[in-house]
């Protein structure tokens, strides 16, 4: 028992090492982490709106359309990385952007929006997280692409790419457009 | 020709770090002082040899050779000077290279001063030395060798980041060097010690001014990379918890615990097998930094290198150093003698608390850094679990360790009398609600968090004070006494007021700029001003000038205060052709209570640019105080007792006892 106490370190370690060598190891990496909501309905839940000029995220406001959610924070590093690109997307309007702003306090949030701009259509505030763990947010920023019935059919995780969006995003945000019509 | 040289002495150096590594290590085992004798002159050699090395590139890069790849792709001709050379380690290969140089200059170092050492242990603690050596040359040599040659060579190079072209960020990567690799002399002691099957007080005392030496190292480097990061990102902050920033941050952590618990070992000859156990994980941490950085898997200005196979080498190396280490230590670490017994309430149970503590710290920060690394590392992508994570975790943490600091100090080793302590820290006490009540009138309405924050600050400055008054008799002696008692007091007690006071300073600058922030933001075209915390800034003008290597737009903004003016500040925007980059330039007027910091965005004549200004209130405190830290430690590093080096090693297992008692007074000739 004693001497199990001396092993522990090493045991830690190689777990950890061998953790680090298998994606290395293994070579090219999946892009996309599989996600147990996929075609489940969006949880239902009626997020407060950020700002006063916008509303927020209701679950009837989740159908009718093929939309993408993201999930930001303005504490968030790689939030900033995608943001121009968002920008570009609500300035083509290529397909609506909702926003949940996530473990966030307002004010700063409201100040990061006027400051690199605003490219969503409603925002909702999800302040404790709830939201997030019940959509299985694991950090900001995520995407989800949201279909007409309201159904999470992709979910992205960390900042969306043009090349991610263009190759992967847009063609099933079309495909999902053509059905169900 | 030059380049040659350079990388014919690499792969001398990785030829001595061979023998070096090998024969020491026979000789210690066979007590055969001849292959002993080796290790000194060998580390001697290595580092002699990685000293060409480095002046080679050095020289390519001052001349502007681009036949160099990496200097091709890393410098400029019209680059200044300074970022020439401090070029040399702005990129992967070169920081490697200062890496080795860093590491054999340690044990060239031990070579050179480590006479009172026990030849055997000295020639262990070399080999292991050489034997890190081996493992980075050999790293330098196959994957990344910077004296490769360019043919053609191109007319001009690819220039430096510019984010890296800054005084503050150009002696940040040695500084911080210093410290990560100075860990490996903690590491190479505790694993020669392991091999030798014995830690004693003597071992302990060889092992702090090391451990000192690297923590002040690195408390410096963390300091000026955070300075950096201040006014060179425009961002107005000083720390984002970014896993490059946390990277270096948990070394300094476990480095913090370890240096606190190597007291323990000295002064007590116990807690052995722990303090082991941390150096080993201290230097782990500081090879992970490395890792992290290295391979590719952080995006940041700091991730140079992207290339699995390079990964994939550091990983076996760190596999081999720590999990060899960690193998070694599951086998020899259960024989260990305990030492001293100890009651829970002393000075032994306070550090060992502030290590639990501390240890727990160094964990949340790595649980916070890694998971996103994880998620990264399987799935390729990158998310943030931020500040919130942090804060949440870390500073609970934090928080009892600042209450014990102030505590620790007062209590006797072996048996403590904690009411005796809380007795003589009513001052302390009083302090902290001074400080508290003085922070709530000038911020009436204050919330609940700052109040308690600088109550804590308070606590701990006043405890501070309050022992290093009770070791000089201040104010219960007449004043020359005092002055001569505080003379006569070892230089490590000084050191430790200091580094206790430089942490109460910094949490003051933290608490207060976290909480009292003020930002504006606003689209101005010259003549507007903007009014932020009492100042009125009116931005003037807006000049377009060329500097050396980029082109730059300089805000002229007037700033008066209640009708006077205060100064002009000048953030600049630059663009850096060659890179195709723009960098801003902070313009800050720092007052010591706090920072007005202006910088500019985007803009042209007809739309006015974005100005963004800050108030940060009392964040010069915060590099103040990592400046008393790591100047506590200087002090304290001058100590005499570890200028001098340590009493010579009992032989017998018994009279180690002796040398693990407080030293006798200082002689008064010790200044």
């Amino acid at each position: 028992m004693n001497r199990l106490i001396y092993i522990l370190p090493l045991l830690l370690f190689a777990g950890l090492a061998a953790y680090f060598a298998t994606p290395i190891l293994q070579g090219k990496n999946p892009h996309t982490l599989p996600s147990a909501m996929i075609d489940k309905p969006a949880p239902p839940r009626t997020l407060e709106p950020l700002l006063s000029s916008k509303p927020g995220i209701d679950p009837a406001s989740l159908t009718g359309e093929v939309q993408l959610v993201n999930f930001f924070a303005s504490w968030c590093g790689p939030c900033r990385v995608e943001h121009p690109l968002l920008m570009q997307i609500a300035a083509a309007k290529a397909v609506p952007l909702y926003g949940v702003n996530y473990k966030d306090a307002p004010e700063a949030a409201v100040k990061w929006l006027a400051d690199l701009g605003d490219p969503f259509e409603r925002i909702g505030r999800d302040g404790d997280g709830r939201t997030g763990i019940e959509w299985g947010v694991y950090g900001v920023p995520e995407t989800y692409v949201v279909d007409r019935a309201g159904r999470i059919q992709y979910r992205h995780v960390g900042p969306l790419s043009r090349q991610t969006f263009e190759e992967t995003i847009m063609p099933l945000v079309t495909q999902l457009r053509e059905q169900n019509k | 020709m030059i380049a040659e040289l350079g990388h014919y002495a690499l792969a001398l150096a990785l030829c001595v770090a061979v023998v070096q590594s090998t024969l020491p290590m026979i000789g210690a085992a066979r007590n055969d002082s001849v292959l002993m004798g080796l290790a000194p002159p060998a580390a001697t050699a290595q580092f002699l040899a990685i000293v060409v090395a480095f002046g080679a590139l050095t020289y390519g890069y001052v001349t502007s050779d681009f036949s160099i790849i990496n200097v091709a792709q890393n410098s400029h001709s019209l680059k200044p000077m300074l970022y020439k050379v401090s070029g040399v380690w702005g990129n992967h290969e070169g920081s490697m290279i200062l890496w080795v140089l860093i590491l054999s200059l340690f044990g060239f170092a031990v070579a050179a001063f480590g006479n009172n050492l026990p030849p055997s242990l000295r020639a262990r603690v070399l080999s292991v030395q050489g034997l890190i050596g081996v493992g980075f040359l050999g790293f330098i040599l196959l994957t990344s060798n910077p004296f490769e040659r360019l043919d053609p060579a191109p007319l001009d190079g690819n220039d430096l980041n510019p984010l890296l072209q800054d005084p503050g960020l150009a002696f940040h990567p040695p500084m911080l060097y210093l410290g990560y690799v100075g860990f490996s002399m903690a590491f190479s002691f505790a694993v020669a010690a392991l091999i030798e099957g014995r830690v004693d007080p003597a071992w302990a005392r060889w092992v702090r001014p090391w451990t000192l030496a690297a923590w002040t190292a690195l408390t410096g480097g963390i300091t000026l990379g955070s300075w950096w990061a201040y006014y060179e990102l425009g961002w107005g902050g000083w720390w984002y918890w970014d896993p490059v920033e946390n990277a270096s941050f948990m070394p300094w952590l476990a480095g913090t615990a370890l240096l606190h618990s190597a007291i323990v070992v000295e002064k007590r000859d116990a807690l052995k097998s722990w303090t082991i156990l941390l150096a080993i994980i201290t230097f782990g941490l500081s090879l992970m930094g490395t890792f992290l950085v290295r391979s590719g898997v952080l995006t940041s200005v700091h991730a140079f290198a992207v290339d699995p196979e390079r990964g994939l080498y550091i990983l076996g190396l760190m596999s081999v150093a720590i999990g060899g280490a960690l193998i070694l230590y599951a086998i020899r670490a259960p024989s260990m003698k305990l030492g001293g017994m100890f009651q829970p309430v002393s000075r032994e149970g306070g550090l060992v608390m502030n290590n639990l503590l501390l240890s727990v710290a160094t964990a949340t920060v790595f649980i916070g850094t890694l998971y996103p690394l994880f998620l990264d590392a399987t799935t390729g992508q990158k998310v943030s679990v931020g500040p919130p994570f942090f804060n949440a975790t870390f500073v609970p943490v934090m928080m009892p360790v600042v209450l014990l600091m102030a505590v620790g100090p007062f209590l006797a080793w072996k048996r403590g009398d904690l009411p005796g302590a809380m007795a003589r820290l009513w001052t302390a006490a009083l302090f902290s609600a001074a400080v508290a009540a003085f922070v709530w009138t000038q911020h009436t309405g204050a919330a609940f968090g700052p109040i308690i924050g600088f109550a804590f600050a308070g606590w701990l400055a006043g405890g501070a004070i309050t022992e290093w008054a009770a070791r000089i008799a201040l104010f219960r002696q007449p004043l020359g006494v005092s002055l001569s008692r505080a003379a006569g007091l070892p230089r490590s007690a000084h050191g430790m007021t200091l580094a206790h006071l430089g942490l109460a300073i910094f949490i003051c600058g933290a608490v207060a700029d976290s909480y009292w922030r003020e930002e504006v933001v606003v689209n101005a075209k010259p003549g507007e001003t903007v009014s932020i915390a009492g100042y009125d800034l009116t931005l003037e003008s807006i000049k377009h000038t060329q500097g050396p290597n980029y082109q730059t737009e300089t805000a002229r903004l007037r700033v008066m205060r209640d009708g006077a003016e205060v100064t002009i500040l000048s953030p600049e925007r630059r663009f850096y052709p060659v890179q195709q980059m723009p960098t801003t330039e902070a313009a800050i007027h720092s007052t010591f209570l706090a920072d007005l910091y202006a910088a500019i965005g985007d803009g042209g004549a007809k739309a006015g640019w974005t100005v963004r200004v800050w108030h940060n209130p009392l964040v010069p405190w915060i590099w103040a105080g990592c400046m008393i830290m790591a100047i506590g430690g200087l002090v304290s590093l001058s100590d005499r007792r570890l200028r001098i080096g340590a009493p010579k090693r009992g032989q017998s297992p018994g009279s180690s006892k002796a040398s693990g008692s407080e030293p006798a007074a200082q002689p008064a000739g010790a200044d």
